[in-house]
């Protein structure tokens, strides 16, 4: 990515990607724009680097934001009526850290409604467009990040991934995206949707820049006492892979996967071996029941979460409301999207008395034997390969009538998310109809350097 | 297991969510898919097996109690209410 330096103007960078940004208005990458504030900042980087100060590794870089990061800078609405209005007085610790090197925030990008869904679709001010396809969805939840940077308005912008939200749309525009370990990124500052599995993370357009960015969000944060040490500390040369063997998931490469996805996936293998990894198909049969685990879990995580939204300390306030218990009750009703009552709803189900049992102790214990057959898959292999998604970008409305149709679009992304492991979503082709497809390489906790030295070993350039 | 009329009105008391009658019956079809689905769990054996809850085993991560100035100010705070009078948020009378 292009840095502000003595030659290169902060403000020409910022500029020209807000004029990017314009000419593509049509695909609703974003929600807003932060014109103003950015070309400000642009201004001070500049003078900065004319004084001849450290003006940081990412001065002067344009990136856009999802807009469930909490900044300052605008309103921070999380594509949902409920914070339409929402400006937070706090800076997210990802955010921060970005900022902090020099990078400036020119938009914020859309997402389905509190992160709710995988296409974008979800989002209270209307759909983002595939970038090769405009009829197509972009994916999600983080399409909106997605989109600008295929669209290569910014070099880098960030997302979150609680169970696709960043591998997802990345493999469905054609970039990068990194899903870290649990606990990389700190989530202070981000609107919460499921506390066991939600990471940060981010999509570029090469691996370089990709874990530039990462190296500089991931640490050690006080306000989430969730995350690890900094361990994002590697030259990327040095983060080898101990036994250059992959595991190709057979259970993932079968019935109900596009040939053209399977294809390309095959195509990615090839490239490895030639690079001189060994290949070998591997079976994970408790994989499939990743997607009834995730949609047990998950939502009970965000029924408690979004309990929070009760229309009085800030957000949407009902009009309608009467009394004490309208004002929650119709303020969530007039303020959820139909995804979010959906999934609060099925928390609230699995988390009730006489089903507690059945479904979420049962999906937790099934959840600890699937982290069990990943365990000892990478007792053999440094990384395991699939798909991204089973088919590459479906048509906006496609499945909107249908929630379960659209989880069932999350199958392969959901079970690193439930074992708190990296996964790097890698444009590995196209399909003849011109869409993009995307491989996933997924490792055990903390081999996130790893899996990008393995892609920047055949990435294409 | 299937989700009744029933089920979807008891549940929306339960999230504090009023719903008209035209989302209840939509409700019901997609809740009733959606649970029916989880229902291939019961393939897996989980007997003797611990729940995860969280994958990595934190616990306790300790602080020191002591003051720390937050980044935001009370009067920012209070001013994403939507009705508020002397630093304090309104709401109707609840007795």
């Amino acid at each position: 990515m292009k840095i502000a330096d003595k030659n290169t103007k902060a403000v020409d960078l910022v500029r020209a990607a807000l004029e990017k940004a314009k000419e593509c208005e049509d695909y609703h990458a974003f929600i807003s724009m932060n014109e103003a504030h950015a070309l400000d900042r642009a201004r001070e980087i500049d003078a900065k680097i004319a004084r001849g100060e450290d003006a940081g590794r990412l001065a002067g870089v344009p990136f856009a934001l999802k807009d469930n990061y909490l900044s300052p800078e605008g309103h921070t609405t999380a594509a949902a009526k409920m914070l339409e209005n929402f400006i937070s007085p706090i800076t997210a610790t990802a955010v921060a850290r970005i900022e902090a090197e020099g990078a400036i925030m020119i938009g914020r990008t859309n997402l389905d409604a509190y992160a709710h869904g995988g296409s974008t679709e979800n989002s209270y001010f209307g759909p983002t467009s595939n970038a090769y396809d405009k009829t197509r969805v972009s994916g999600g939840s983080s399409g909106g990040s997605a989109v600008a940077v295929a669209l290569g308005i910014v070099p880098f912008a960030l997302g979150s991934d609680t169970g696709g939200s960043i591998r997802q749309p990345a493999s469905f525009n054609g970039v990068y995206g990194v899903k870290p370990t649990f606990g990389t990124v700190s989530r202070y500052g981000v609107v919460a949707m499921a506390s066991s599995t939600d990471t940060m993370g981010c999509f570029a357009k090469n691996v370089e820049d990709a874990n530039l960015v990462m190296s500089i969000m991931a640490g050690k944060d006080e306000k989430d006492s969730t995350t690890l040490d900094d361990f994002w500390t590697k030259p990327l040369e040095e983060a080898k892979p101990a036994k250059k063997k992959i595991g190709l998931i057979k259970d993932f490469m079968g019935e109900g996967v596009d040939e053209e996805v399977k294809a390309a996936v095959l195509g990615y293998a090839d490239k490895l071996k030639k690079a001189g990894y060994e290949i070998e198909e591997i079976s994970m049969p408790t994989l499939k029941y990743a997607l009834a685990i995730y949609y047990i879990v998950v939502p009970a995580e965000i029924a408690s979460n979004l309990s929070r939204y009760d229309g009085i300390r800030y957000g949407f306030r009902s009009k309608e409301a009467k009394n004490l218990d309208e004002i929650y009750s119709k303020t969530r009703d007039e303020g959820f999207m139909p995804e979010n009552k959906r999934r609060i709803m099925i928390g609230n189900f699995v988390l009730s008395s006489g089903f507690f049992d059945a479904y979420y102790l049962k999906a937790q214990k099934a959840r600890t034997l699937l982290i069990n057959e990943y365990n000892k898959a990478f007792e053999k292999y440094d990384a395991l390969l699939c798909p991204v998604a089973p088919r590459p970008a479906f048509k906006i409305g496609e499945n909107t009538s249908d929630p379960l149709q659209m989880y069932l679009e999350d199958i392969m992304t959901v079970p690193p998310s439930l074992a708190g492991i990296p996964g790097l979503s890698i444009p590995v082709g196209k399909s003849k109809a011109g869409l993009p497809i995307g491989a996933q390489l997924v490792g055990p906790r903390q081999s996130d350097q790893t899996l990008l030295h393995i892609a920047a070993e055949v990435e294409e350039k | 297991m299937s989700i009744t009329r029933e089920d979807v009105l008891h549940l929306a008391e339960l999230s504090s969510i009023s719903l008209d009658e035209s989302q209840i019956e939509p409700l019901k079809k997609d809740l009733d898919n959606i649970v029916n689905y989880f229902s291939q769990l019961d393939e897996l054996d989980t007997e003797n097996v611990e729940p995860t809850y969280q994958c990595f085993d934190m616990q306790n991560v300790w602080r020191e109690d002591a003051i720390v100035e937050f980044e935001a100010n009370r009067e920012d705070l209070l001013a994403l209410t939507t009705e508020c009078e002397d630093n304090q948020i309104k709401v109707p009378k609840v007795l």
